[in-house]
């Protein structure tokens, strides 16, 4: 593959040589004009009466020059020039190919998979249910999941507004092995449409359909009884296509589980009037081009171990 | 010794400095103006549409270009983790490139898709919301601002003259397209599509 044609290809050559002839000749004249030693004659200029003499450069100077020029030659001679390639090689596909910066690339990401790759074959070997117990392996998935799932997720995994804690074995896609490799591989899109199905839901409509929600909470969550009353008719017409008739999610459609106080978007009463009024989308990217089958399996075994220790405990 | 003409001269010399200083370029640039690799567009790549061109000219104007570089050098420790190598095929309608030189920040050359547009969104209003660790700075004002699609066309038809290749309909159409968007929208449109075009490669 030339990359230029041969006009482009003679100019390289020519300036590239003809710079190297002319800087040898430079040299040869600047240090030819006397011999070694010292001169008694002067720059001819005059300076409050200080005078300089015209001494050749030093010859370790002059050396250093020769040097230079001897260096350029045997850097072309390695690395080529224009379109002539260097002496040097690289192996790309275990075949020898001349040195390029894309070879030298190829040559560098074979061999770290050369590296790894016996050892990524044996994570692959053991299903997902056992690698949690493989210490390396959690450490390899968690560097995945340091460099790459992080930025939404958080370093420690717990997720933030809007973004899935994975830690907590409270799953809006499913929680098995396998439901976290399809995650992973192909991304999820959470879509919950403004209002639900229903789009005539008035302003008071949301505010009971909120306390309504928040009443579905065993816990501390505090809600006016009478308007949660009223709302679950709304929620009953709104939410249940997706939420269930039970509200407890479903894993289909990504809807969360409404009743176990766990809340992706926020729990406050604010917070959920904001959600039913707007609506709400979170997509998860697909990652299946950025991995390997092998990667994807070590990283969600680390996902999966995170909430499978806390089952545990 | 007739230096003295040169040091006598400082017109000449500034000259002569010049060429000394450009000769290199004679071979290590000037060919490149005339080479395939470098002038002809990847495959797939398209001119970016009004509303990402305007994203564009924000991520200028906020200096984004500052802290982050759009330039994934051939190393395996960079193409490991941003995706495959840049090529210059990818650039060839960047007017200017905004490569970068500093990385206090990640690189985003290929960025686009990467993460959603929420945690974009969430991220540039304030950076702590998603990452707690983050030192870049908040961009509140983007939600807020409009976009005004007054000069658009107008930045489009200065793209084409130097070879970008806007359609008619893509200039008339861009007024309508931006007007009254907020500046967030068209920033993160920007960030979306950086480096897709060479998606299956990475």
């Amino acid at each position: 593959m030339d990359a230029l044609s041969t006009f482009w290809n003679i100019w390289v050559f020519a300036i590239v040589f003809g710079t190297l002839i002319a800087c040898g000749l430079l040299i040869r004249f600047a240090s030819n004009q006397t011999d070694d030693g010292e001169t008694t004659e002067t720059t001819g200029h005059v300076y409050d009466g200080i005078e300089e003499y015209d001494n050749p450069l030093p010859r370790w100077w002059v050396m250093m020059f020769w040097a230079t020029i001897v260096f350029a030659v045997a850097y072309i001679a390695a690395y080529g020039l224009g379109n002539m390639n260097g002496f040097l090689k690289v192996e790309v596909d275990g075949k020898q190919v001349p040195w390029s910066q894309t070879a030298q690339w190829q040559n560098e990401v074979e061999q770290f998979d050369i590296k790894v790759a016996p050892v990524f074959e044996k994570y692959a070997a053991t299903p997902i249910v056992e690698l949690v117990n493989n210490e390396e392996a959690l450490q390899t998935g968690q560097r995945i999941f340091a460099s790459n799932c992080s930025v939404c997720h958080g370093s420690s995994a717990k997720g933030s507004q809007g973004f899935p804690n994975l830690t907590d074995n409270d799953w809006l896609y499913g929680g098995t092995p396998e439901d976290i490799v399809k995650t992973i591989t192909h991304g999820r899109h959470g879509m919950m449409p403004a209002k639900g199905l229903m789009p005539t839901m008035t302003d008071e409509q949301i505010i009971q359909t909120a306390q309504y929600v928040r009443s579905l909470n065993d816990d501390d969550l505090t809600y006016d009884a009478a308007q949660a009353e009223a709302g679950a008719g709304v929620f009953a017409q709104a939410c249940t296509a997706c939420h269930g008739a039970d509200a407890k999610g479903m894993l289909i459609t990504g809807a969360p589980n409404l009743t176990d106080n766990v809340w992706l978007y926020g729990g406050s009463t604010k917070q959920i009037e904001f959600t039913i009024r707007n609506g709400r989308s979170g997509k998860m990217p697909a990652q299946g081009d950025r991995f390997s089958k092998e990667q994807i399996h070590v990283l969600a075994a680390y996902v999966y171990s995170l909430s499978y220790k806390e089952d545990t405990k | 010794m007739k230096h003295d003409i040169i040091e006598k001269n400082i017109g000449l010399m500034i000259v002569l400095i010049v060429i000394a200083i450009a000769w290199g370029g004679l071979v290590e640039v000037v060919p490149l103006f005339w080479d395939k690799n470098t002038n002809e567009p990847v495959e797939g790549l398209k001119p970016l549409n009004a509303v990402q061109l305007e994203g564009r000219d924000i991520y200028i104007r906020e200096g984004c270009h500052v802290c982050h570089t759009q330039m994934i050098r051939p190393f395996r420790a960079e193409t490991e983790r941003y995706g495959t190598y840049s090529r210059a095929g990818e650039f060839v309608y960047e007017h200017p490139f905004l490569w970068g030189s500093k990385r206090t920040g990640p690189d985003l050359a290929r960025v686009g898709e990467r993460y959603s547009d929420e945690w974009h969104r969430a991220h540039m209003y304030n950076p702590r919301d998603v990452v707690p660790e983050s030192i870049m700075p908040s961009y509140p004002w983007l939600f807020e601002n409009k976009v005004d699609g007054r000069d658009t066309p107008k930045k489009m038809t200065a793209l084409r003259t130097v070879g970008v290749p806007y359609t008619d309909a893509d200039i008339e159409g861009a007024k309508a397209a931006v007007d009254g968007i907020r500046e967030i929208e068209a920033l993160v449109a920007y960030l979306q599509q950086l480096g897709t075009v060479m998606k299956d490669k990475q």
